[in-house]
């Protein structure tokens, strides 16, 4: 039997990838550590992605607000608008929208900055000055996607349920304390900790997408292009998988 | 000829074979350098010259063949060993390879990292050496600029600086002067025979650049159909008869 051309070169990258991945951790752990890049790594992706990442999270939660709140009149059950938008909030959209307002931002830049330094064979005068590549531009980045990510889904989380507050006060009257004791009243460790811990997943994927598309960037402009682009498609994809798994998973742990 | 007997090879390469698929670009090289020594390869484009000092430094790997520098045996190394012995060769790109995120000065430090990693080498020390290099190539007051803000005639010559840093024994130069104007490009030729001088370096130098040639070469190796096709001094081949090298200097 023929396998069709687009599946074993699906097959194929996927083996790629997690080869990849493989790599970071028997590379990642072992001395030197690159701990220079790494925390200005974590600057440019953490701290650089707070104002895209917060005014995303904004709109969501002042939107969602709005648009769900003529479904509750309908039942009578206008206050429990805080408490329903809130849960939707912090289990998914939060997070979700900072993964992907993340793969778009920093898996975009990671792909064609390392693209470009390895068609200009920068990755390569690494190599011979003596700094493993490897680790200097991979281990660091993927690290610090990885620890950002969660830290980047806690202030879109708070930045959301700010907005909610802001857009279930547009219509009704809901005070500041009132708020925020519904909200925590609704909220349990229970959503809370899985949509954090698939964060860290969120970034790990971003990080090691994006920098695989950049490291085996084809010759040419227009190959840093195709990595640039390629590891947002994919790792925008991976993200939703993941989310679909980690769903799964709390699911049957019985955390809903 | 007696001088050659008594002269120490560094660089030996043996049947060196390399090919992409059905394009066998080396066929058995053979070739070797000699302490203190100009080599120029010459060879016209896509003959497999940038290949074959990737070979040299490990960035690729043959499929047959034999490298050895200073005594090891460069395919045979692992990681840390490899990285020592670089150490002691330098590598200029042919793209120059600066990195164009970073300023001329931490493109210059880089290098130096394995140093500090070690930690016996000082914040002083370490200036002192960028700026000697920065006078070796008589830029000194570009130290603070990114490489985008340089012309392709300076960051030729930041990349030379930056390969000179470590005082390498051996240094491989890619197209020293491909793409620069004639007065540059000598300007170049003479910072290298300069800085061979000062430092007793060893050169394997890859051009197709004749002005090149004739200034820097103490020895010249032409690289035909993927074999050293014949070897001599500039004049020697200048004078030879065989037409595939005839083709070369008419
Ligand atoms: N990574 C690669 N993958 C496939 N083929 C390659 C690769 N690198 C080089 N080649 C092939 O090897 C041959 C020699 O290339 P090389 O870059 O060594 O040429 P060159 O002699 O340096 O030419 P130039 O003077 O233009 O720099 C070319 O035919 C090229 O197509
Ligand atoms: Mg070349």
């Amino acid at each position: 039997m023929k396998i069709p051309n687009y599946l074993q070169r699906f097959f194929e990258e996927t083996g790629d990838i997690s080869r990849f991945a493989a790599r970071f951790f028997k590379e990642g752990f072992k001395p030197r550590y690159e701990f220079g890049e790494l925390v200005r790594q974590a600057f440019f992706i953490g701290y650089k992605s707070l104002p895209l990442v917060g005014i995303t999270a904004f709109i969501m939660g002042l939107v969602l607000t709005i648009q769900s709140r003529p479904t509750l009149v309908e039942f009578g059950a206008e206050s429990w608008l805080p408490r329903m938008v809130s849960v939707s909030l912090v289990r998914e959209i939060a997070p979700m929208i900072t993964a992907l307002i993340a793969a778009g931002k920093i898996g975009s830049s990671i792909g064609a900055e390392l693209g470009s330094m390895k068609v200009t064979e920068q990755i390569d005068a690494m190599e011979v000055s003596g700094t493993n590549p490897f680790k200097f531009l991979v281990v660091t980045r993927i690290l610090a996607a990885t620890l950002m990510l969660p830290i980047l889904s806690l202030w879109s989380n708070a930045i959301a349920l700010y907005g909610a507050y802001l857009g279930a006060n547009i219509k009704g009257i809901v005070s500041w304390s009132l708020y925020w004791s519904q909200v925590f009243q609704a909220i349990s460790y229970s959503d809370f900790i899985p949509s954090l811990i698939k964060t860290f997943f969120f970034g790990f994927a971003i990080g090691v997408i994006g920098c695989y598309k950049g490291y085996n960037s084809q010759k040419g402009t227009e190959g840093v292009g195709n990595s640039a682009n390629s590891a947002v498609v994919v790792s925008s994809l991976t993200i939703f998988l993941i989310d679909l798994i980690a769903v799964q998973i709390t699911d049957l742990l019985g955390l809903t | 000829m007696e001088n050659a007997v008594v002269r120490e090879a560094v660089l030996v390469i043996r049947d060196l074979c390399k090919s992409f698929g059905t394009n066998h670009v080396l066929n058995h090289f053979n070739l070797e350098l000699y302490k203190g020594e100009n080599l120029v390869v010459l060879g016209k484009s896509g003959s497999g010259k940038s290949v074959l000092i990737k070979c040299i430094i490990g960035l690729m790997k043959p499929e047959v063949g034999s490298i050895t520098i200073f005594g090891e045996d460069v395919l045979a190394l692992e990681h840390e060993d490899l990285d020592r012995l670089r150490m002691k060769i330098g590598f200029l790109f042919q793209s120059n390879a600066l990195y164009d995120s970073m300023t001329v000065r931490e493109n210059l430090v880089f290098p130096l990292r394995r140093h500090w990693l070690k930690k016996d080498m000082s914040r002083v020390k370490t200036d002192e050496l960028v700026l000697e290099a920065l006078h070796n190539v008589g830029l000194e007051h570009t130290v603070d600029m990114m490489p985008i803000e340089l012309s392709g005639g300076m960051r030729k010559r930041i990349a030379l600086a930056r390969t000179l840093i470590l005082k390498p024994e051996i240094i491989l130069y890619d197209e020293p002067t491909t793409g620069l104007d004639p007065i540059t490009g000598k300007e170049i030729i003479q910072l290298m025979i300069d800085i061979q001088k000062k430092y007793q370096t060893s050169s394997v130098i890859i051009s197709h650049d004749l002005l090149c040639v004739s200034m820097a070469a103490d020895r010249v190796v032409m690289l035909i159909d993927g074999v050293c096709y014949a070897t001599g001094t500039y004049a020697d081949l200048r004078k030879s008869i065989d037409p595939k090298v005839k083709l070369f200097f008419d």
